[in-house]
Parts: structure tokens; sequence; C-alpha cells
């Protein structure tokens, strides 16, 4: 789950065409971009997918931390494929919103402002290589919960983007989980670290669905437009139900005191994160905000001269042909 | 009179030359990651480091594998120390800005392709495979690098300043690719790997071409480091290989 917390956008258009609109969505057509659609669809679809992508960009650092540190040539390599994908992902991700009229350079300028948002979990620390597998195992775990739903989205090429990216996201779970399959059957201190790479990323996976939206109006229009295709609670009761099992196997223990099968609703009940903190890292205090966005700032400032070069070549090489003349 | 060069140990150490180069250029490059002038770049650039990983596999296995003293590619790219290194001194340079990084790419590809294209016609077969293997993506890193070079040295007056100082600055750790060492010259004279300075002239016509075109001047002067070959780094390597190695160094009973 890569966007969190979108808020959707008030409409005010003409009532006859926001129903004709909605008809189309319940009848389970897809809406293209040259398509009439109203302006809260518009906008808080390029907030969700915007905040989307910018979470692959920045999701590329907490993993690249540990790829010049990869213990064998065969990890370093399907590492490097991982952030690969998800490069490309932050790719198909901003050619979606695109469609909807933002480039990508203002999309960009409005993270680096502190006016978009990516995704909270980004802002915690890789520590050990056992942090590269709960990665992969929890933070893509989460994220595909929330898309493969969205798949089926009403947005032709946001649904598009998604089930390209899904069939890589599932490559990506499989690698973390191998890595912690290793390290817990490892050593010592191997085991040491994924214990403590499962208590350091479980709260903050948990966060990554976002706070309880069943009262929300805003998620209730998202849902209605089938921008958003669960709740936060119900994605994240199928999230642990999928993990805990998977902890097990592990023999690693879900730091979480109060968690037990519930026969009754046929699902683990669980502890609520701390949703003090979630807000905190939300606000630019999570223990890695700075140097994430300061990362991403050094990258635009030092590439300036190369996209400005390459624009100065292209430009040179449209006007010679006519001075030629 | 010519040292008697003991043929296994010249391949051994041929392919660890080729290896320990793919390795530490694809660690350098691999240390972009997220932090590309645009997001294009970091997908190529990952993708090259990716190609470059593979091939070390390749190169550091068979090197393995014919060495008989049960070191695998791993063992040889995280259980060795500077001095055993055998990269050239080029792909160990630092970063830089992306003009270094671009430049040293490309100074390196357009000797690495000759290179594999003649390492693809080696008598020894398991050599011929893996340069037929690599020659196919080494061929798309030339192209994407030549064409950057080309477009950022012709772009704005900025980047043409730029790539001329990274070409200035890289440009002695060219000299050491071409020249032989009894090594190259008895494993070129077995017909298992070409002739260094039968690449010489394919090297300074391809590179002179896209200089040229590139409106960058090559530097005067003919000075040329050496001894990355012979295992005689820069202080940049035992920095790399702390960060690489200390995973397996720290670990060494564990697997991963």
């Amino acid at each position: 789950m890569y966007a969190q917390m979108v808020k959707s956008e008030a409409t005010q258009d003409d009532p006859e065409a926001l129903a004709a609109f909605q008809a189309r969505i319940d009848a389970g057509e897809k809406i293209e971009p040259k398509e009439w659609m109203p302006e809260g669809y518009r906008k808080t679809l390029i907030r969700q997918i915007g905040q989307h992508a910018h979470s692959e960009i920045v999701g590329q650092l907490p993993e690249g931390n540990w790829i010049t540190r990869a213990p064998t040539l065969e990890r370093k390599a399907i590492l490097l494929a991982k952030v690969q994908d998800e490069a490309g992902h932050g790719l198909y991700l901003y050619c979606a919103a695109e469609t909807l009229g933002v480039s990508r350079d203002e999309l960009t300028e409005a993270l680096l402002a502190g006016k978009m948002k990516y995704s909270s979990i980004f802002n915690y620390p890789t520590l050990t290589w056992a942090d590269i597998g709960a990665v992969g195992w929890l933070v893509d775990g989460a994220a595909i919960m929330n898309q493969v739903p969205l798949q089926r989205t009403s947005f032709g090429p946001y649904s598009r983007a998604m089930i390209r990216i899904c069939k890589e996201e599932s490559f990506h779970q499989r690698q973390g989980f191998d890595i912690m399959r290793k390290m817990a059957n490892g050593t010592k201190a191997q085991r040491h670290m994924a214990q403590d790479a499962l208590n350091r990323f479980w709260y903050p996976s948990l966060m990554m669905f976002g706070p309880s939206d069943k009262d929300s109006v805003h998620s209730a229009q998202s849902m209605a437009w089938k921008i958003k295709m669960n709740t936060n609670d119900e994605l994240r009761q199928k999230f642990v139900d999928q993990t805990v099992p998977q902890a097990e196997y592990l023999g690693l223990t879900v730091p979480d005191p109060d968690l037990r099968w519930n026969a009754e609703k046929g699902g683990y009940d669980f502890s609520e994160p701390d949703w003090t903190e979630f807000f905190e890292v939300l606000k630019g205090n999570g223990p890695c905000n700075a140097e994430r966005l300061a990362a991403r700032q050094k990258a635009w400032d030092d590439g300036a001269w190369v996209r400005d070069g390459l624009m100065a070549h292209a430009a040179k090489q449209r006007s010679a042909p006519i001075a030629a003349e | 009179m010519g040292a008697v060069v003991d043929m296994d140990a010249a391949l051994f150490a041929g392919l660890c030359r080729l290896g320990d180069s793919t390795l530490v250029l694809g660690h350098r490059v691999s240390e972009w990651c997220g932090h590309a002038p645009v997001l294009e770049e970091d997908i190529a650039l990952a993708n090259t480091a990716l190609d470059l990983i593979g091939q070390t596999q390749m190169w550091l296995g068979l090197a393995g594998e014919m060495e008989g003293k049960a070191r695998n590619a791993d063992a040889l790219a995280f259980h060795r120390d500077v001095w055993e290194f055998r990269n050239l001194l080029l792909v160990e340079r630092p970063n830089g800005d992306f003009g270094h990084t671009l430049m040293r790419q490309f100074l390196f590809d357009a000797w690495h392709q000759p290179m594999l294209t003649g390492l693809a016609q080696s008598r020894d077969a398991r050599v011929a495979e893996i340069a037929a293997k690599a020659g196919k993506e080494v061929a798309y890193h030339l192209e994407r690098s030549a064409d950057l070079v080309i477009r950022l040295g012709d772009g704005s007056d900025e980047s043409h300043a730029r790539m001329q100082v990274a070409l200035d600055t890289l440009w002695p750790y060219t000299g050491e690719m071409m020249t032989p060492d009894a090594t190259d010259t008895a494993l070129a004279d077995a017909g298992i790997m070409p002739d260094l300075v039968g690449l010489q002239a394919t090297w300074d016509g391809l590179v002179r071409d896209v200089l040229a075109e590139a409106t960058l001047a090559i530097p005067d002067g003919g000075f040329m480091h050496k001894g990355g070959k012979q295992g005689q780094h820069s202080e940049h390597l035992g920095h790399m290989l702390a960060t690489m190695q200390f995973l397996p160094r720290a670990y060494p009973d564990a697997t991963w």
C-alpha cells in the first residue's frame, strides 16, 4: 500500500453528468484520459497515483542502502533487479498521472516542496540485511494487498499500470521471504537480525494501510468511484491473517502479546499500531524523513545540469536542419 | 629472456581481470541507486549494474572452477583483499558527478565491447560462451553510453564543461586496458584471449569518433597509470571492498 490517507476532492459538477459518470463506473466501465470526468475524481487520482509513484522512487533508498553490502553476488543481482523494477513502476505511474494533465516534473517538485507525500514506511531505516528481507516480505506484502484489487480500479491507465506492477511485486515479496527464511534458519546472529527486523517493521507495516476509515466520507467517495477498492481495516486484517502463519513458519514471534486467533470472525485479533507515531512520521518526524527527502532533493539538484544538457542537445538537433537550409 | 608462464595461472589471472573489472564497475554503478538525475537513468544504471554483476558471476565462477581450489565466484568476490584484485584502475575510480560515471562507462564500454567480440572467438569454449552472452548486453551498454556522451558533450555549456573535465580526469586510466603484460601475451598467443595491442586501433577509432561528435577534446600528453591488472590499486578500492565484503567477512559461518 503505497498510497495512504488520500483525501478525495469535493466535486461541484453538474448532477446529471455526475450521475451518468457514476453509472458508467457502476457498470464496470473503464474511464479513459480523454473522457469527461468530475474534477474531484481527477484531482483525487492525481494525488493518489502521484503519491504511489513517489513511494516507488523514495522506496529505492532504503533498499539501495544495502545493494552495496549485499552478501552474495546473487543477492546483489536480485536486489538490483528489484530496485530497477521499482523505478520502472514509478515510471508507469508518473505516465498514468500525466494522462490526467500533470507532468512528472510538477509532481517531483510538489514532493520536494513537501506538498505531496510518499508512504510512511520508507521513513524507517534499514539497519541490517534482514531488513531487506522484512521490506520484501512485509512492505511489499502489504503493498500487494492494496494493489491486487486496484487492478480493477475504474481509471484505465491506473488499472493497466497496476496489472503490470502486480506481476513484479509478487516476485519482490518472494525474494523478501526467501531472505527471511535464510536468516531465520541461519546462525544465532542471523536469527537475531531476523527477529529484530520483524520487531521493527511489524507495526510500521500495519500503519501502511492508514488509520481506520470506516466513518470517513472521503473514503466512501473514493470507493464509490472505484479509486479505493477496500477499507483500510479490511486490508489490514487480510494482511495480518496472511502474515502471522508465515512468521510462525519462520519461527519468528510477531511483537504483539495480544495477537490471537478469533475463530468467530475467522481472523486474528491484533493490537493497533501507535497512531501518534504514524501522524508524527507523516508530519516529517520519522527516523529518516529528513534523509530521504534530502537524498531526493540532492539527486534533483545535482541532476539539473544533466537534464538541461540533454534538452540543449535536443534543441540543437531540432534547429540544425533549419539552420542548414 | 621472457618469463616462463604457467598457462593455468595465466588463465586464472585473465578470468579474474575480466570478472574483477565487471564486479568493481558493477558495484560502482550500483552506488547510484535512487540518486540518478532522471528516472530513466536510475533504471538504466541499475540495469547496467545488474548485467555487470551477472557477468561477474560467470567470469569468477569459471575462474574458481578452473582453479580447482573449491573457491566459487562469491569466495573470490568477498574473500580476497585488494592486492588479489585484478580489475582495471579505471573502473575503481569513484563515481564523481554523473559526467564522470558516464565517461568512465563509455571509455570502458568502448574497450569491453571489442574485447568480448575477440573473446567470443576464444579457443576455450567456456570463455567463448560467456563472451557471446555478455557481448549482447555490452553492445547495448556502449550504444547507451556513447549516445549520452554525445548528447551531454554537445549539450549546454555546463554539460560540455563537465564532460570535458571527466574526460581529462579519466583519460590517464585508459592506457592500462590496451597495454599487455606477460599474462596477456601468453593468453593471446594461446588463442584464449584477444591481442590487446590489436584492440587499440578499434578503441581509438570508436572513442575518437564519439568524442569528436561530442565536441570534446582528447587530452594532450601520453602519461598513463598502470598496475590494477597486477594488483596495485588506488586507495579507493580498499574502501569499496570494506563495504562490499562486510557481511561475509563479519559472519564467516553464515549462508545468505
